[in-house]
């Protein structure tokens, strides 16, 4: 009834938003230049494909690690600038405790713990990966999971819970406090050396043929594929089959229900962290495996991608982080068909700023402005 | 404040009080501090008097370029809040731009193959001042609209998309109006040209004379011109900062700087009274984003000698945001103080301190990890751990800089000065009708 | 207590003059109309003010009458219809476009920049001043010229001050005032823009009768210097008693417009708010 009312024809809807328009017409342009470059054979399908596969890896960690953004963003109404240390600390209490089951016997405890700083221990040298040590690898991703709860339900009550009332923007500044003091804690007991975690020459790989080419799948690919599907399976069951997850939806996604009810319960909001933080450690456990490399600064280089992907997807849908992690893990890759490698981050910023400007919104319709 | 510790008693006392109201004895009393701190500990620790002057005019340097980002950011979140966290990105663009400006021209004996347009250093500064308020105008004119927190987003995303863009290969290195021109991607430019202060001052024989002069009578063996040069480039830069200060306090104190302050407060009652808020936010976004321009060419000539892409990344401007905290935002001259105490207390002073345990304790091995330091907690040695801390006190005080802002959020958001509100006008509010100032020109 | 009476506000030579040229209609509202999503909270709306009264917009709540000051007023953009503000078309103008046309509008819950003083709050409000443009005030030249101006804004704003009796305050923060005395600067903040019209919204909302009275009083007095002013009320007994001209708004429409005896006789007026004492 509204849009009837607004645009009674489509040159209404292009005037009354230009920018819309011309973002369309240009994402129409790329896509047929891309189906253009693949017909004339400049570039193979299987290349394209491959692209596609990478992008999709780094959208679903994206996209994991987006949902508890996403969470406390809505429901706790500020942008935790911390978000991308929690990631970085799942990932080193995970991958301390991998190593540590992967090289029982073969090194000195505190070494394992300690990811080989000093240069005592290298993971390629202890085989990790998923088809040669299975066991450290889950028993890393749980540990990953409950350290980074720990974590986030300590920050929460030491930092965040005094400061309920604060406003969104002292929130924002005390979690970039907190985002230095944890990386650099972590940088403190780990140094800052970055280091191998895995023997790529271990892991089974897969050459799928795909229309003119072969597309090489490892099995570390597929693992990320199975857990973060499966986590994303498990929050939508939660979300539509249990009481606190109709609660947590009703808070996030219906702002005025939230204003009526008052702040939400710090109930909720323990397990807006749980869930959160569980799922972030593990989206940061995941990256350093399918990357086979571990660095202090991996979530901090992963926070504004994942703001993009939050803010694409709409601040408080759990889909819509999803979906916008997908998309911007995507962009990343599908963009180097145009752009130099260098700037494909630069594209999924781009995304994010057009989206900010054209539908702060989002794709799913989260909250608007601060 | 209820708090009645020795500080409050002392600034009670009236003759006490009345020169403290003084802004710049607020500031003098910081820098002492600061300085007389550092020349204790190291007379203590025996580090060596040309040490001590030549890490005071370091550290002097290194404040005045804060204390010009500080102030600069004050105008932005203080004044009118803007939450600009993109600040490197600006810093950034002026640099390179007064490198392009005013490099050489390229030549292989120079080991420098990019290269710019010869011009003078002035002309460049110029150059990349302007530059970087037209960045801000290309940021501001669209992302004006956002909110806060989605501003800030913006403006950090827009500082590493300029980030990435020198550092980039593409943009390495390309020909401009005939000229070998460009970033020189990873490597960076250098500045292989003389500034002013080098030419006319620091290498003339007259200073050359003076140096040696200064360095016989403080019976150093060597010599002190070094940091000669570096007190006479800090002393210019206070001078920089001083007209900073001019500029941002004449603005804020002016009906210009009295919408700023409404629009922070409450744009919606600015615009109900018919001001045109879009063009007071585009107006003092650039002008704060020039002069960050302007901090970012003086950062790059004075303390780093050259420019690459990793010294504009983004923890930068979050350490000029806590300088800003500590200071008080709001305030101009807690700006001033803010940059003071946070490179002075908590950004170098720790590697000072480490310097001066050093020279004094002789530190054994210090263990390589962590490991080795917890270990020995179990035998209730301290002395591994506390090694392996000052080993690695660069990466233990950003720890202690989180902890500091988290505290400030909690209990102190106002900082120093932040709860004092400048007076934003040109003239002070008292009922004086009838012998109002005939308007002097200052 | 100052002598009010003889200490006019604004400009001696222009008293009832200030609106001749909007002619004898200050503003006209012509269906004007309003949906939020399947709401419709403003419905073909049209009624004029007339230049030097004191009109009255009273109705219910969820009348329209808050959507109705912010289409006005350019905070919201009308879906269809016209605003005339004398001749001038305002229909879907910015709101400091609209403000610096002459028309002005305070406020229902009172937006005080808490952290800024009284003074300051008051000093804000007159437009185009010079220093407004920062190269003005920055430039040493210059500077002298937008001090001098400022000399002469701040002895209308002591004026100001006086008139609503709270010069005693001129250094108070804002947020640091009673609620009747934030809604006392509220009024003169929107007087110093020196407008020639002035929405006022709700301005005795939770106001007790003794600042009631002296608000009245004040906006009588100005009204002789020749302001038009649109009064929003709830309070049915203020507007009978003191607005000449009445306008009714229900659900959106306009019900009725008029004088109070003409309201309180109007049929539709009567059954819509049954048994209300009219």
């Amino acid at each position: 009834m509204g849009i009837s009312d607004t645009a009674t024809s489509g040159w209404d809807l292009v005037r009354s938003r230009p920018g819309t328009f011309v973002v369309v017409l240009l994402f129409l342009a790329l896509g047929l230049d891309l189906l253009g470059t693949l017909l004339t054979g400049e570039m193979a399908v299987a290349d394209l494909g491959s692209l596609l596969w990478t992008g999709l890896m780094q959208g679903l960690i994206i996209g994991l690690a987006g949902i508890g953004l996403s969470m406390t963003y809505s429901i706790l109404n500020f942008a935790n600038f911390a978000h991308g240390d929690y990631i970085t600390a799942g990932a080193f209490t995970g991958w301390s405790v991998t190593y540590l089951i992967a090289g029982f016997g073969a090194a000195d405890a505190a070494d394992l713990l300690l990811l080989g700083a000093g240069g005592s221990v290298f993971g390629a040298g202890l085989d990790i990966g998923i088809t040669t040590t299975p066991l450290a690898i889950l028993g890393g991703l749980v540990v990953a999971g409950l350290a980074t709860i720990a974590i986030a339900m300590g920050v929460d009550r030491s930092v965040f819970k005094t400061m309920r009332e604060a406003g969104g923007i002292s929130l924002l500044i005390a979690s970039v406090g907190v985002a230095f003091a944890l990386r650099y804690i972590i940088v403190f007991i780990y140094t800052p050396s970055n280091r191998g975690t895995t023997a790529a020459n271990l892991v089974p790989q897969f050459d799928v043929w795909v229309i003119d080419g072969m597309v090489q799948i490892n099995a570390h690919d597929l693992t990320i594929l199975v857990a973060s599907v499966a986590l994303m399976l498990g929050v939508h069951v939660l979300l539509q089959r249990t009481k606190l997850g109709k609660a947590m939806r009703a808070m996030a996604d219906n702002e005025n229900l939230a204003l009526i009810t008052g702040i939400p319960t710090e109930r909720i909001i323990q397990w807006t962290w749980i869930i959160g933080g569980g799922l972030t450690g593990v989206a940061g456990y995941l990256t350093v495996l399918w990357r086979g490399t571990i660095t202090f600064r991996l979530g901090w280089f992963l926070l504004l991608l994942i703001f993009a992907a939050v803010i694409l997807g709409g601040i408080g849908s759990i889909y819509g982080a999803i979906l916008g992690g997908v998309l911007i893990g995507l962009t990343i890759s599908v963009s180097q068909v145009w752009i130099p490698t260098d700037f494909a981050r630069a594209a999924a910023f781009g995304i994010m700023i057009l989206i900010l400007l054209l539908r702060p919104q989002g794709i799913f319709a989260g909250r608007e402005t601060a | 404040m209820t708090d009645r510790g020795p500080m409050d008693r002392l600034l009670a006392n009236p003759s006490v009080g009345r020169l403290w109201d003084q802004d710049i004895v607020k500031v003098l009393a910081v820098f002492g501090a600061i300085y007389l701190g550092y020349v204790v500990i190291g007379m203590a620790s025996g580090l060596t008097v040309q040490g001590i002057f030549a890490t005071l005019v370091q550290l002097t340097l290194l404040i005045a370029i804060y204390a010009m980002l500080s102030l600069s950011l004050n105008l932005h979140w203080g004044y009118t809040g803007l939450f600009n966290i993109g600040i490197v990105g600006f810093m950034a663009v002026g640099a390179y731009t007064m490198l392009l400006v005013s490099k050489p021209a390229a030549s292989v004996s120079q080991a420098a193959l990019v290269g710019g347009f010869g011009l003078p250093f002035i002309v460049g500064a110029i150059a990349g001042t302007v530059a970087a308020a037209l960045l801000g105008l290309v940021v501001a004119l669209p992302a004006l609209r956002l909110k806060a927190d989605y501003l800030a987003i913006t403006t950090i995303a827009m500082a590493e998309i300029i980030r990435f863009t020198f550092l980039s290969a593409s943009f390495q290195e390309f020909q401009l109006f005939g000229r070998t021109v460009g970033t020189g991607g990873g490597r960076g430019l250098l500045v292989n040209f003389e500034d002013p202060i080098t030419r006319y001052i620091l290498d003339t024989e007259w200073f050359a004379s003076v140096a040696e002069s200064v360095s016989a009578a403080m019976g150093i063996e060597g010599t002190i011109q070094p940091a000669l040069e570096t007190l006479v480039i800090s002393v210019v830069l206070l001078g920089v900062v001083a007209g900073f200060y001019w500029v941002f306090s004449r603005t804020g104190s002016s009906p210009f700087g009295r919408v700023l302050k409404a629009i922070r407060e409450d744009e919606t009652v600015a615009r109900a009274l018919g001001k045109n808020t879009d063009l007071f936010k585009i107006k003092s976004f650039m002008l704060g984003c020039g002069l960050m321009g302007l901090a970012g060419v003086f950062y790059a000539v004075f303390f780093l000698g050259s420019v690459n892409p990793t010294a504009f990344m983004p923890r930068f401007t979050f350490y000029i945001w806590i300088a800003l905290i500590i200071g008080g935002a709001g305030s101009n001259t807690g700006s001033v103080l803010g940059a003071a105490l946070f490179v002075g207390v908590l950004f170098q002073g720790p590697l000072y301190l480490k310097n001066a345990i050093a020279s004094v304790t002789e530190i054994t091995d210090a263990p390589d990890t962590i490991a080795g330091g917890v270990a020995a907690l179990g035998q209730l040695d301290l002395a591994p751990l506390f090694a392996y801390t000052l080993d690695n006190i660069s990466n233990f005080r950003i720890i202690a800089l989180g902890l500091v802002l988290v505290w400030l959020m909690k209990r102190r958001q106002d900082g120093l000065l932040g709860h004092r509100k400048e007076h934003a006008a040109s003239i002070p509010f008292d009922r004086r009708s009838g012998d109002a100032e005939e308007g002097t020109d200052r | 207590m100052s002598d009010v009476e003889s200490a006019p506000v604004g400009d001696d030579t222009e008293s009832t003059d200030r609106v001749t040229d909007r002619g004898s209609v200050a503003l006209r509202v012509d269906a004007l109309e309003k949906h939020y999503g399947g709401i419709t909270a403003v419905d073909r709306a049209s009624f004029t003010v007339d230049s030097g009264s004191l009109t009255g917009l009273i109705g219910p709540n969820g009348a329209g009458k808050s959507t109705t000051f912010d289409l006005i007023t350019g905070f919201e953009t009308p879906d269809e219809g016209a605003v005339y503000f004398g001749e001038d078309r305002i229909t879907g103008l910015d709101p400091h476009e609209v403000a610096g046309k002459g028309l002005v509008r305070t406020f229902q819950i009172a937006r005080e920049l808490g952290e800024m003083t009284v003074m300051e709050n008051l000093m804000l409000a007159p437009k185009g001043q010079s220093g407004e443009a920062l190269w003005r005030s920055v430039t040493p030249g210059v500077r002298g010229s937008v001090k001098r101006e400022e000399a002469a804004l701040l002895d209308r704003a002591w004026e100001m001050l006086e008139f609503f009796e709270i010069d005693h305050l001129w250094d108070e923060y804002a947020q640091n005032l009673s609620g009747g005395q934030r809604k006392l600067l509220e009024m003169a903040r929107a007087l110093m823009t020196d407008p020639e019209m002035v929405l006022l919204d709700e301005p005795l909302a939770g106001v007790n009768p003794t600042l009631e009275k002296k608000l009245l009083d004040r906006i009588h007095e100005l009204r002789q210097e020749g302001y038009t002013f649109l009064l929003v009320e709830h309070d049915m007994d203020v507007i009978m008693d003191h607005c000449e001209h009445i306008i009714v708004m229900h659900q959106g429409r306009v019900l009725a417009e008029g004088s109070a005896a003409d309201i309180r006789a109007d049929e539709q007026v009567i059954d819509a708010y049954l048994g209300e004492d009219v």
